[in-house]
């Protein structure tokens, strides 16, 4: 089969999701935030997979650059939401500004932990991208404006399938796009064998702090996109195990191939919901629902027995496009 | 003045914790170049180790505090704990030692859920009163001391100063002037070589894991007695500052894992005591980052070069 | 390649979101609960969730409301912020609930106000404190009093005791703990008292010696620690090694199985507010602990009397209604007067919190001792 030109996909992807958005309100409101969670889920997981899977750098810090857009697009709506007026478009325009600085705001904080972070690899990137998330959480912690401890609520209910889905189409088609350029296998020469890319005349220090900047850009839009669906956000739900999750969604996709991860993202959204369904039959036998109930366990069984037995992922080889990456 | 030495003291002791636990962080990144994320639930688990077998193991001495039954506990769960490492090791980061070292990550992080929300489902969600294995009290100074008399300083603080000590000491025997340890330090140097001349890399990384388990639970027991409430989460905060102690000090390096625990232990006691404690965990990472910046084989670490 | 890829993972995503029916039989009323049964705060998930549980068995026992049996659904948000959202829209929308119970921790509760309020469906919190709570709007409610009244409760007793110089130590992680600590604060200063050092730790924390040690050297009459039993019963031991003699003040996040177990005497002399007493030998109080105790082997503490007491208004509210749509049955939630409950007598007041007395306990020989009631 021919190749389908990547942006008429993209503009198909927005156009299917404006259609979806129409129907949006005869959708079971469960499974509506199911899928607008998916949403959310696989831009994060695919912009981790830019800095992780295509470039090799081990983050475990993604969920701070979602809690950096998560709270500066809550707190541009919760102060500026009605500057340009209270009509639709005018709310509508400032939520798009919103999402759009969240994500910048979030990129200079990649920017801010790439560039030091340059000079470490493997675990010890991990540990720091782990401190540098600690330290976010830290800073929202002790911000009176943000709600500190108890939360940031009030925040107005913006995001729908249209926008989510939009996001996702541009994380994916954007980060494809990237990798796929001539440029951009200057990510996948870094990933391969940094020395050897340096001795090639690459600028490997550019590549891997332009895969932070552009993966938290990203996560900060995926946060911008929770807060104003959630409606409220606490600094706990940007936690160690929020990273975790995200960097698993990567492994489990298989690391550098985007449809995998996206694929990973949908599987690990559903999954615990399904779990929650089946501790809910009543003629169970108890063990079964006493586990089901016990997600935590499961997962983290899962999670090792996968590590085992295909530490490449479960989809290692899908891909979007014929090819290789 | 007095405030500032009395929060010395406070430092030391809990810096002699993250001690203990730093070492086993210390040695598993020596020979294996990698982060055990599990090694703060190893501590967790051997204070439930500790809580577990203490009832019948104080029986043997009467059942009330005594400082034999004590120490036979603290033996009973560096042991269990030691076991529960080697296990580990065994079971989860074997097989996949011809892996990347992101694979062996993510597993650990799996191992760390996992006995974290195991030890939920297990011992119970809500914190345990650890048994009072000794009577921990103030000891008195005379009153000729001054105004040194008013410091305050517990037997459990001792006990865990002086127990890591001791242990501390072993330890340096066994690495030093055993042939285990040659073949450990051998390893560490460079695996490649240390096999080739006959070490038996599995035999060395099982021994490897079971004394690092073992520090992590004499942690666990030490930390019940100054603290006596124990919860299957306690590992985590502890596991991470233990981890930053060792870079501090230069991972893969005991004496520098000794070195950043009581550091560690000191800044945060100094933090609390003089700054505002919401800013203790931030710091303590600031210090992890800045430390892996400007020196990243740590205070008492080698500097080591990327090969091609 | 590049469409069946896709259309590959959206049908997988249609296919394991096919509804799930859930075995719902006719006369019975769904009502839902989420609550943190495993994480972080599992231990006050899992005993206000017992308490819920086993007030609806007893009124079901009792013949259920309206004719028909209360069934309970509950949902773990395993203490992870993001969950409330999406469970309470699945008990709203899967379940059909015709009104929700939980949680205790104010951030799960504020993220599933919202949703509770958009749908119209009640919800009742047992124990969430916090005053933004039920400001989300008229269908949220509570049955546990809130910060303000609660550290003012404290402060009043300190200042009755003639406590003039006050230290404060706070659970900054805890909003619970820094709302107690700001009203306790701002009546002890209004009311010409002074605090002489305030001390901050988070939960999880174990060592508390280096904020003791800061206390001690302020040499205050009282301590306030508006903590949980968790860090209060370390905070109680490692005060009595440091020589800190003056006693402990606190509130209802004392009671805890572990609490004197792990503190020893060392509270003794300490007094705290709380909602209810197990000790109290009111009969609706004595046989909700022994039904308690006979069921799950503990005694109760106070998210579980809460947890009891907000299925109890709800089923109240519910023959009152004679209904359980949405809007009648709101109606009857917020016309609760004078209900007996286990944790006192509620009557829920314009804002929708629940006004009680608070009772103040005091700690000696191995148990509370009933000191006095605090009238709203």
């Amino acid at each position: 089969m021919r190749r389908l030109n990547p942006k008429i996909l993209l503009i198909l992807a927005v156009v299917l999701a404006a259609v979806a958005n129409v129907f949006s309100s005869s959708i079971n409101p469960y499974y509506y935030d199911i899928l607008i969670t998916i949403g959310i889920n696989i831009i994060l997981a695919v912009s981790l997979n830019l800095v992780i899977g295509y470039t090799g750098q081990f983050s475990l810090g993604h969920a701070g650059f979602m809690a950096v857009g998560a709270y500066f697009s809550a707190w541009v709506t919760l102060n500026f939401g009605f500057v340009l007026g209270a009509t639709v478009p005018a709310t509508t325009t400032v939520y798009v500004l919103a999402l759009a600085s969240g994500g910048l705001v979030a990129a200079a904080t990649g920017l801010l932990v790439g560039v030091p972070s340059l000079r470490l690899r493997g675990d010890y990137l991990a540990i720091v991208t782990l401190g540098f998330s600690e330290i976010i959480k830290g800073v929202i912690q002790n911000a009176e404006p943000l709600g500190a401890q108890r939360g940031l609520g009030g925040i107005v209910q913006h995001t729908d399938i249209f926008w989510t889905f939009t996001g996702v189409a541009l994380a994916v088609y954007g980060i494809l796009a990237l990798v796929h350029s001539t440029y951009g296998s200057g990510f996948l020469a870094v990933r391969d064998d940094e020395i050897a890319a340096e001795a090639m005349g690459i600028n490997t220090t550019k590549y891997k702090v332009l895969a932070f900047v552009i993966g938290a850009f990203f996560a900060g839009l995926a946060g911008g996109l929770y807060a104003h669906f959630k409606q409220f956000i606490h600094p706990e739900g940007f936690n160690f195990l929020k990273s975790v999750d995200i960097v698993v969604m990567v492994i489990l996709g298989g690391m550098g191939s985007t449809a995998g991860v996206c694929l990973a993202a949908v599987i690990l959204t559903i999954l615990p919901e399904l779990l929650r369904a089946v501790s809910d039959y009543p003629w169970l036998p108890e063990p079964v629902r006493n586990l089901a109930d016990n997600r935590m366990i499961l997962y983290s069984v899962l999670l090792i027995v996968l590590m085992l037995n295909r530490p490449q992922g479960l989809f290692g080889k899908l891909n979007f496009g014929s090819r290789k990456s | 003045m007095i405030e500032f030495l009395q929060q010395l003291i406070n430092g030391l002791a809990q810096g002699s914790i993250y001690a203990l636990i730093a070492i086993g962080y210390t040695m598993v990144f020596g020979v294996l170049r990698f982060i055990n994320f599990a090694h703060g639930d190893v501590y967790m688990l051997g204070a439930f180790a500790g809580f577990y077998t203490a009832p019948k193991l104080m029986g043997l001495f009467g059942g009330g505090p005594s400082y034999a039954g004590a120490a036979l506990v603290l033996v009973s769960a560096m042991s269990i704990c030691a076991v529960i490492g080697v296990l580990i090791e065994r079971v989860c980061y074997r097989p996949l030692r011809q892996h990347p070292r992101l694979t062996v990550l993510i597993t650990a992080i799996g191992v760390s859920l996992l006995l974290e929300s195991g030890g939920q489902y297990v011992f119970g969600a809500d914190p345990q009163a650890f048994p009072e294995i000794i009577a921990d009290a103030a000891i008195e100074f005379p009153a000729s001391w001054g105004i040194f008399s008013t410091l305050t300083i517990t037997i459990g603080q001792v006990l865990v100063v002086g127990s890591t000590l001791v242990l501390l000491l072993v330890l340096r025997t066994v690495v030093l002037h055993t042939r285990t340890g040659m073949a450990m330090r051998a390893l560490s140097l460079n695996p490649m070589a240390a096999s080739l001349m006959g070490v038996n890399l599995d035999a060395i990384l099982s021994f490897t894991f079971a004394i690092g388990s073992a520090m992590a639970g004499a942690a666990g027991v030490l930390t019940s007695i100054q603290q006596p409430s124990i919860d299957p989460l306690m590992g985590i905060n502890a596991g991470l500052k233990a981890f930053v102690a060792a870079v501090l000090g230069g991972i893969g390096n005991i004496p520098g894992a000794a070195l950043g625990g009581l550091l560690i232990g000191l800044l945060e006691a100094l933090v609390v005591g003089y700054v505002n404690p919401t800013y203790r965990d931030p710091l303590v990472f600031a210090v992890l980052i800045l430390v892996l910046l400007f020196k990243p084989s740590g205070l008492l670490g080698k500097p080591e070069r990327e090969k091609v | 390649m590049q469409t069946p890829q896709i259309l590959r993972v959206l049908a997988l995503a249609a296919s394991v979101s096919i509804p799930v029916f859930s075995a719902m039989a006719e006369g019975e009323i769904p009502v839902g609960e989420f609550a943190s049964l495993t994480g972080a705060s599992a231990s006050f998930g899992q005993s206000s969730h017992k308490g819920t549980e086993l007030a609806v068995e007893q009124i079901n026992a009792a013949g259920g409301v309206l004719g028909k049996k209360i069934r309970l659904i509950t949902e773990d948000d395993q203490s992870q912020a993001g969950q409330p959202a999406t469970i309470v829209r699945k008990l709203i929308s899967q379940d059909k609930v015709v009104a929700i119970l939980g949680e205790v921790a104010s951030s799960k509760s504020l993220e599933a106000a919202p949703i509770c309020q958009q749908n119209k469906i009640p919800m009742i919190s047992p124990a969430s404190t916090n005053p933004k709570v039920t400001e989300v709007g008229d269908y949220i409610f509570r049955v546990c009093f809130i910060d303000p009244f609660q550290g003012t409760v404290m402060s009043k007793f300190a200042r009755g005791k003639g406590w003039k110089k006050i230290a404060v130590l706070t659970d900054v992680k805890q909003d619970y703990s820094v709302g107690l600590a700001e009203f306790f604060v701002k009546d002890i200063l209004a009311n010409g008292g002074e605090i002489v050092r305030e001390q901050k730790y988070s939960t999880g924390d174990k060592d508390f010696k280096p904020q003791l040690t800061s206390i001690k050297a302020a040499q205050p009459d009282a301590i306030f620690v508006p903590g949980y039993y968790g860090e209060v019963s370390l905070i109680a031991k490692q005060a009595k090694l440091l020589g800190i003699k003056v006693p402990l003040l606190g509130g209802d996040g004392w009671v805890g199985d572990s609490l004197l177990k792990v503190a020893g005497k060392s509270l003794d002399g300490s007094f705290f507010s709380s909602h209810f007493s197990a000790s109290d030998k009111a009969e609706k109080v004595q046989n909700f602990v022994s039904k308690f105790k006979a069921k799950y082997g503990e005694v109760p503490d106070d998210m579980a009397a809460l947890g009891y007491d907000s299925a109890m208004i709800l089923a109240d509210a519910m023959r009152r209604a004679g209904t359980t749509e949405s809007a009648a049955l709101r109606d009857a939630i917020a016309g609760t007067k004078g209900f007996d409950a286990v944790t006192g007598m509620i009557t829920l007041d314009a804002n929708r919190n629940a006004s009680k007395s608070a009772v103040i306990l005091s700690i000696g020989n191995g148990g509370f001792e009933f000191v006095e009631s605090v009238q709203p």
